[in-house]
């Protein structure tokens, strides 16, 4: 056994850390919790951790299955906690979807329209490619915390006052 | 003076006591002895003086040096430091120690930066001893780093930067981390699970179905406080590292940083930019997110080897937007 240990969170057991304030004010720091805000949050809600101008961090919480999504541009996900099945399909007409200068993701109607690209299966720790142009939906095997890396749009959710210290 | 890339270092021969060179860089002098870097500079008719153990002043600037500056001020201490005005570079002494600003005994000098970087990287390939590497967390790199001149760590200094153009693992960017490129696991993230995730990829699409182990990826850097890049999402870059003790400098934001922990705990002490007085203290733990505003400085403090998600927006206006104000140094209003 090693001697350290390291310490991962995951939905049923994570500790927020702590804030102390000398000369500012707290909510200069925007500081929540992914495991916290995926506690409070409805299945595959996108709610935004982190932003810069357009681009966003947001904590996904990963229960049952997902409507498909589509997105122009790239996107990441990174698997905190549980176990998350990721479908792929290209599509056949991507713009007709999505727009090509359409930011974030976009819900798919219905099924989508394309090629099967495979699917991958992801733990803790796991990273996975969401590529433009391609739809994908998320199977969770185990309910579970994503982070997604990606660009604010239509589906995210700003609710800072209820995730951050104040 | 040595020719590198072009570009002339101003150094001396080789101390007769210690068998250190002393650098010059515009007015300031950089030297070492056995246990300390000494900088001077000019100010008001008198030379000045202020003097670092020199573990510390290679460990900031080997951080220096392999971040390209980083994103605005990478201060060694309360005294020394530079600022990147990307295309050049601030050396400073004093000029965020107000009691030195005020009362104009500090000293700001602006140089190209291939000067400034070949200067530094001359100084960390003299100062640095054979067995001592800056990138390591004490533990692992012990106390070579101490007296007369003996040897070099070319190895050690020469790292270079990871960074992916799109993910690391993918076809034409940069290679995962396994035992057979150089990465074993480190001693701290021994018990971190290294499966793969499972990629079922269709025909003709094998180059397009990715997914790596971030975490198993992570617990193989062999660096402490050196960010790589895993993920890049337009002008949006993850970049994870992993922390060990302290980071050897107190980095001034330019623009919002925000930090993920990913795993254990680091303790943040986060001081006024321009004066160093305290702000605020951030214990993160694993899943908290937190910004770095854009009018701090910031150290990190991690008793055991940690995985730190460090996220950036590499937007080239953003310095001048904070600058001019149009944008608030914090990210959000609520």
């Amino acid at each position: 056994m090693s001697e350290f240990q390291t310490v991962f969170g995951s939905l049923n057991d994570y500790t927020k850390g702590e804030l102390k304030i000398i000369n500012d004010d707290p909510k200069h720091y925007v500081f929540s919790n992914i495991f916290d805000v995926a506690s409070k949050s409805k299945p595959y809600e996108k709610v935004v951790v982190a932003i810069n101008l357009e681009y966003v961090i947001e904590a996904v919480r990963a229960e049952g299955v997902s409507d498909w999504f589509a997105v122009a541009h790239d996107e990441f996900a990174i698997i905190m906690d549980g176990e998350v099945r990721i479908d792929l399909v290209k599509l056949d007409n991507p713009n007709a979807v999505v727009a090509p200068d359409k930011q974030g993701a976009v819900k798919v109607k219905g099924e989508p329209v394309g090629k099967k690209m495979g699917h991958i299966v992801c733990k803790r720790g796991h990273q996975a490619l969401l590529p433009a142009g391609a739809a994908y939906r998320f199977t969770a095997t185990k309910t579970g915390v994503m982070m997604m890396q990606t660009v604010i749009g239509d589906l995210s959710v700003q609710k800072w006052a209820d995730i951050c210290y104040k | 003076m040595s020719a590198a890339a072009n570009v002339l270092v101003n150094a001396s021969a080789p101390s007769n006591e210690t068998g250190y060179r002393t650098f010059t860089l515009g007015s300031f002098k950089i030297s070492r002895d056995e246990y300390f870097v000494h900088v001077t500079w000019p100010a008001k008719g008198q030379q000045m003086k202020h003097i670092m153990s020199a573990d510390a002043f290679l460990r900031a600037m080997m951080r220096d040096v392999a971040w390209g500056f980083f994103y605005g001020w990478v201060n060694f201490d309360g005294m020394v430091g530079t600022r990147n005005k990307y295309g050049q570079v601030e050396f400073y002494a004093g000029r965020y120690a107000p009691a030195y600003h005020e009362r104009g005994l500090d000293l700001v000098e602006t140089f190209d930066t291939p000067l400034i970087m070949a200067t530094f990287k001359a100084i960390l390939e003299d100062f640095t001893n054979k067995g001592f590497d800056p990138f390591a967390a004490p533990d692992e790199t012990g106390s070579s780093w101490v007296g007369k001149k003996n040897g070099s760590n070319s190895e050690a200094i020469d790292r270079q930067r990871q960074a992916c153009k799109r993910m690391p693992g993918l076809p034409g960017d940069a290679e995962l981390r396994t035992d057979s490129n150089g990465y074993p696991v480190n001693r701290a993230f021994a018990d971190v699970v290294q499966d793969a995730p499972e990629i079922h990829a269709e025909k003709g699409f094998e180059n397009d179905v990715h997914a790596m182990n971030l975490f198993a990826y992570l617990s193989r850097s062999d660096v402490t406080w050196n960010p790589s890049v895993t993920s890049v999402c337009g002008r949006s870059l993850c970049c994870p590292t992993t922390e060990e003790y302290i980071l050897p400098i107190k980095h001034g934001n330019d623009r919002v940083e925000w930090f993920v922990q990913l795993s254990d705990e680091i303790e943040w002490e986060v001081e006024d930019k321009l004066t160093g007085l305290p702000r605020a203290k951030a214990i993160m733990k694993a899943g908290d997110v937190a910004a770095m505003p854009a009018n701090i400085r910031h150290q990190g403090f991690s008793k055991k080897r940690s995985m730190l998600l460090v996220w950036e927006n590499a937007t080239p206006e953003l310095p001048d937007m904070y600058e001019s104000g149009k944008l608030q140094p914090y990210p959000v209003n609520f």
